[in-house]
């Protein structure tokens, strides 16, 4: 498989993730913002980071960007694509998902490992793990807090667009296992056509037992499949 | 032309930082303080004449680029 990362002045996790990628034999691109075309890919990353400094609002200067112009044509045409962290967020500003991501609730940036429970393992992204199983990622973030208005909320729930959510070791999704405020405990959501995936949480920093552990490996293994 | 953009979470938004200013505030004795929030000021000075081109333009900024919708409300006033 055929995969791009996309990166920014301020990008910090697009060399983690291509070597998760490169792991698994993908053949991966780094591509520079100011690039106007996209190598063809099977799949496309946009890594998490500090994209111009946050400024304005996360993820908003990086949407304005010349290869955003291409990746947003490239999700529109079906492309798979997933954001991580302020790849989430450039989805975000840049109108390929839906939404906010606010300050997080404690207005404290957050580093430390969480649990997500896998709400929906019928897609592209999540189907080497189990439904309703417990995995434990990491976050890093100061804007996770995901809002939209009602309407977006019901549509998202009815469509079985929300992949993961936060939980406690146990699976329960409580208040108290919510690190960041996010609306309903909601870690991570689909467009539609379920081919573009935005998600608070680090998969590509759990893909080796030797530094951490491997828990979003099936991640990158659904993609495969 | 001159024109200053206040750009402000939406009422129904947390705004989890005007809330600490707010308590601030409060602690600092400030105690008939209703509500407070906080936004984003922007100064914006256009090469054109004609005000409601000119107009129309700034609101462009506010809506593509300078305020995130689903979020947050902007007002526009011209200063000259």
């Amino acid at each position: 498989m055929k995969s791009s990362v996309v990166v920014f002045p301020g990008s910090n996790c697009d060399r983690d993730i291509a070597v998760t990628l490169e792991k698994l034999q993908f053949k991966n691109t780094m591509v520079w913002h100011k690039e106007t075309k996209l190598p063809k890919s099977d799949l496309i990353v946009i890594p998490g980071g500090f994209s111009y400094g946050d400024y304005l609002r996360s993820g908003a200067i990086a949407a304005k960007s010349n290869i955003l112009n291409e990746v947003i044509k490239a999700g529109n045409d079906g492309s798979l694509i997933i954001g991580i962290c302020n790849g989430f967020q450039i989805l975000i500003e840049c109108g390929l998902l839906q939404g906010a991501l606010l300050r997080n609730f404690g207005l404290k940036f957050i580093s430390k490992d969480i649990f997500i429970k896998i709400q929906s393992n019928k897609n592209k992204f999540f189907n080497k793990y189990k439904k309703d199983e417990v995995v434990k990622l990491n976050i890093a973030h100061n804007e996770g807090n995901f809002f939209t208005d009602k309407k977006h909320l019901k549509e998202l729930e009815d469509n079985d667009l929300i992949p993961i959510k936060y939980c406690d070791e146990k699976g329960n999704i409580t208040r108290a296992s919510n690190p960041n405020g996010s609306l309903n405990n909601i870690a991570g959501i689909f467009n539609k056509n379920k081919n573009i995936l935005g998600m608070m949480p680090h998969p590509e920093r759990m893909s080796d037992k030797i530094c951490s552990d491997d828990s979003g490996l099936p991640l990158f293994l659904s993609l495969m499949n | 032309m001159k024109f200053s953009v206040t750009v402000t979470l939406k009422k129904d938004v947390l705004d989890p930082q005007g809330k600490v200013v707010g308590q601030t505030l409060k602690n600092m004795g400030m105690t008939n303080l209703i509500q407070i929030r906080q936004g984003k000021f922007f100064e914006i000075d256009l090469d054109e004449k004609n005000p409601s081109k000119a107009q129309d333009q700034v609101k462009e900024m506010c809506e593509k680029l300078l305020s995130n919708q689903i979020i947050e409300d902007f007002k526009i006033k011209q200063k000259e």
